[in-house]
């Protein structure tokens, strides 16, 4: 025998005396509810949920899911905690804020990251022509990228002195769009404010002020000039491209390759009386997730599904250009970005703790977190919200799946190798705009190396 | 002839200016979605409406189809897990297939009927406190003098300001996906009660004080009982100002109903016209233009509906 046959034979050995200590999966789950309500905010990276839906993962586990648009995050959130809705996209510091008691409080649970990147930074036509005047390098037809918030400080500057300070708007104050927008602008000396005990619009001390407006209200807020510029998830910058009122001038890609964006999440009452439905659409998302980034192809179709008006409902050549892979800057000036976002390479639906963690430390850079905290608080705090316990068990479940009914998972199968070999926490990264080097397992001397935040007292 | 054909010539010559006015109109404005939407757009938006009703009809077919072929699948499954349970020497329970339930979106006609029931849910909440508490203050000086600085203050309120408040309350109380009413659906229900309820307390009152004294001494001659005086006297002679209250609340109502579906999304048409606006496709315009047009035409037939109740119940002196 050669050693290739040895090797299947011994795999195969090992899979036969595991399965006999292995539960009896590839059963349908008992799921507990048969019909669920999830609810989701209308940006292109709900597509994991759409997916499942339209290409029947979901019910593939026996279950109907009707997805209802909500009109902003904070209603979203009122819903899932009031039990309307028994699960939602959600932005990835919501859960982490909510269990922590920032803002509505309640113990939500992370099974399932839906996507890494997807925002982009949009200014006004009125302040890319006057960031051109000060930074010659921006006037070539394709400028260099990444672009940080360097450009911007003379515009800030004069629109301080004019005693008329310069607005900018994200979508929620603990969303992925308020700690990357106040990442870069702090990333190129320009301060944008904090949050405290008397402010909590987070606009203490700075020289840009940032607001909330809705992700579908962001184009029409800034033609109306109340604001000069955002950062806000697809396809919302495309259509301030499309409409003609705006120019993206970076991406989230930019300011932090890879980083994590929305969530599904589920409160912790919910979570413990419907486990099984739980871990039920924790499997269909991850089949969504992995069709999303299996081909171009699939790309396409997502775009076209997402394109319904009960779903996105934005054009479709709009939503087109970010789901498949290129992002268009100056009108006219497109941009290849295949990992503009990502639903499942790099292991992207797997809730690292180390994503969590970054989150808390960029809610007590800025002042949302009034206190110090040591070290463990904010690991407990992580452990206490993201599980990846349950999307390995969802995991082995579809790895069964595939083992005992190979036809339905034809092109989209599972095996061993889609789990991550992790303890939660990736290894350090310095994949940041302004190159700093982030480690999850060292939050305090992360938040202390920055040049503008608060800094904390512990070590 | 010749006044049918004048009822009839004058609207529609009307309507075919106003279009065209329309039409004229809308060419000049552009907005940041596409021009404003002209009658013709409009009708493709119309047309579009009920394509996508026939397609959903067809899905809901499909999903029967295919909870069928579902169905059969576990039963071949059923044998394979069978035989898999003997090789591995378990024990195998068999479980039975438990089709999902449709969970398709609703139909533009199923979303006028969701607005159409909460609006008359919420109609009836308020008749059922107006009537009652309108015969009141126009028997009874003292009420109407007690009730009138709490109906004034409460009377202007827009329905925008209840809403956060009866949200709440009602979210404290009841639980959506319960057996009984969703809690987007009361809530809807109770702020076009808040807001519709005004009208008709206001205009029963002024019926019910404007009974003509001849009539009210025949009762206190008779010494009729307190319910006959009412039922027979009171609430005959003053039926048609009640209906006018009525129509009224009604008419607000409607309006109320659709502001209320948009900020809080409770399902409906006002939801759906959000739902467009939140999209800033290309189709959007049209969508809501030919939304408002449904929401107008409605609130047209209803009060038309109650006229006609109302001239089959009341006795109108000028009939004779």
């Amino acid at each position: 025998m050669n050693s290739t046959t040895v090797r299947h034979l011994l795999l195969s050995l090992t899979a036969a005396a595991a399965s006999l200590f292995a539960p009896l999966r590839a059963d349908l789950l008992p799921v507990e509810k048969q019909s669920v309500t999830l609810g989701f905010i209308k940006l292109t990276d709900c597509a994991p949920l759409v997916i499942a839906k339209e290409l029947r993962y979901f019910e593939d586990e026996g279950i109907s899911v009707k997805l209802e648009a909500q009109s902003n995050w904070k209603v979203l959130l009122d819903r899932v905690v009031s039990g309307e809705l028994d699960g939602a996209h959600m932005l990835a510091g919501q859960p982490l804020a909510a269990t922590i008691g920032y803002g509505t409080e309640a113990h939500i649970l992370v099974s399932y990251s839906l996507d890494y990147n997807g925002n982009g930074i949009t200014v006004s036509n009125k302040v890319w022509e006057e960031m051109k005047e000060h930074a010659p390098a921006l006037r070539a037809e394709t400028p260099e990228h990444p672009i940080g918030a360097d450009p911007l400080r003379p515009v800030v500057d004069r629109m301080k002195s004019e005693g008329d300070p310069m607005r900018m708007g994200m979508v929620f104050p603990v969303s992925t769009h308020n700690y990357e927008l106040r990442y870069w602008l702090a990333a190129g000396g320009i301060h944008p404010g904090f949050y405290t005990r008397t402010d909590n619009t987070g606009q203490t001390e700075a020289e840009v002020l940032l607001s909330v407006t809705p992700p579908p209200q962001m184009p029409a807020t800034m033609d109306a000039g109340t604001i000069e510029g955002y950062c806000v998830g697809e396809p919302w910058n495309q259509q301030a491209v499309a409409m003609g009122i705006g120019v993206p001038v970076t991406t989230n890609y930019d300011i932090w390759k890879n980083n994590p964006e929305k969530v599904f999440g589920v409160t912790k009452e919910w979570a413990e009386a419907h486990p099984h439905t739980w871990t039920a659409l924790t499997k269909a998302l991850i089949r969504a997730g992995k069709w999303l980034d299996a081909s171009p192809e699939n790309r396409v179709k997502a775009a076209e599904i997402l394109s319904r008006p009960e779903y996105v409902g934005a054009d479709e050549e709009v939503i087109a250009n970010s789901m498949t892979g290129t992002f268009e800057f100056n009108p006219g000036y497109k941009r290849p970005m295949p990992d503009f976002n990502v639903f499942y390479r790099y292991h992207a639906s797997y809730p690292f703790y180390s994503d969590a963690v970054w989150f808390l430390t960029q809610m007590r850079r800025w002042g949302q977190i009034r206190e110090d905290h040591p070290d463990a608080w904010y690991h407990q705090v992580a452990n206490n919200v993201y599980r990846p316990d349950v999307y390995r068990d969802a995991m082995a479940e579809l790895i069964d799946d595939t083992d005992f009914e190979p036809e339905r998972f034809a092109d989209i199968g599972f095996t061993a190798e889609d789990l991550p070999e992790t303890d939660g926490f990736k290894p350090a990264t310095d994949d940041f705009i302004d190159g700093r080097t982030y480690d999850g397992r060292e939050p305090n001397a992360y938040i202390n190396s920055f040049d503008i935040g608060l800094k904390t007292e512990v070590d | 002839m010749k006044r049918t054909l004048r009822t009839l010539l004058i609207p529609l010559f009307s309507l075919g200016l106003f279009l065209a006015g329309w039409h004229f109109f809308a060419g000049t404005v552009e907005t940041a979605l596409g021009t404003f939407p002209t009658p013709g757009s409009t009708w493709s938006a119309a047309r579009d409406l009920v394509d996508e009703t026939l397609a959903e009809h067809q899905s809901r077919k499909d999903y029967v189809t295919r909870m069928e072929e579902r169905r059969e699948r576990h039963e071949t499954l059923q044998e394979r897990r069978r035989k898999r349970a003997e090789e591995r020497g378990r024990e195998f329970t068999p479980r039975e297939f438990r089709a999902p339930p449709y969970s398709g979106k609703p139909t533009y006609p199923e979303q006028i009927l969701r607005s159409l029931s909460t609006v008359f849910f919420g109609f009836l909440i308020a008749i059922a406190i107006g009537i009652p508490l309108g015969i009141l203050c126009g028997m009874n000086d003292t009420v109407q003098k007690a009730l009138q600085p709490v109906i004034q203050i409460m009377k202007p309120v827009s329905p925008l300001a209840w809403l956060p408040l009866v949200t709440l309350v009602v979210s404290s109380r009841i639980s959506s996906g319960d057996d009984g009413m969703e809690v987007s659906f009361v809530v809807s229900a109770i702020v076009v009660a808040l807001c519709s309820l005004w009208p008709t307390l206001i205009n029963t009152a002024a019926g019910v004080s404007s009974v003509s004294e001849d009539h009210l001494n025949v009762g206190r001659v008779l010494r009729l009982p307190w319910h006959t005086r009412v039922f027979k006297i009171i609430l005959p002679s003053a039926l048609p100002q009640i209906f006018t209250g009525m129509r009224i609340s009604l008419g607000i109502g409607w309006m109320v109903l659709i502001a209320a579906e948009m900020l809080a999304q409770n399902p409906g048409l006002g939801k759906f016209v959000w739902d467009m606006f939140q999209n800033g496709s290309s189709q959007t315009l049209g969508m809501i233009m030919a939304s408002i047009i449904t929401i107008g035409a409605i609130g047209f037939l209803l009060d038309r509906g109650m006229l006609l109740l109302e001239r089959m119940v009341t006795y109108s002196p000028a009939k004779g």
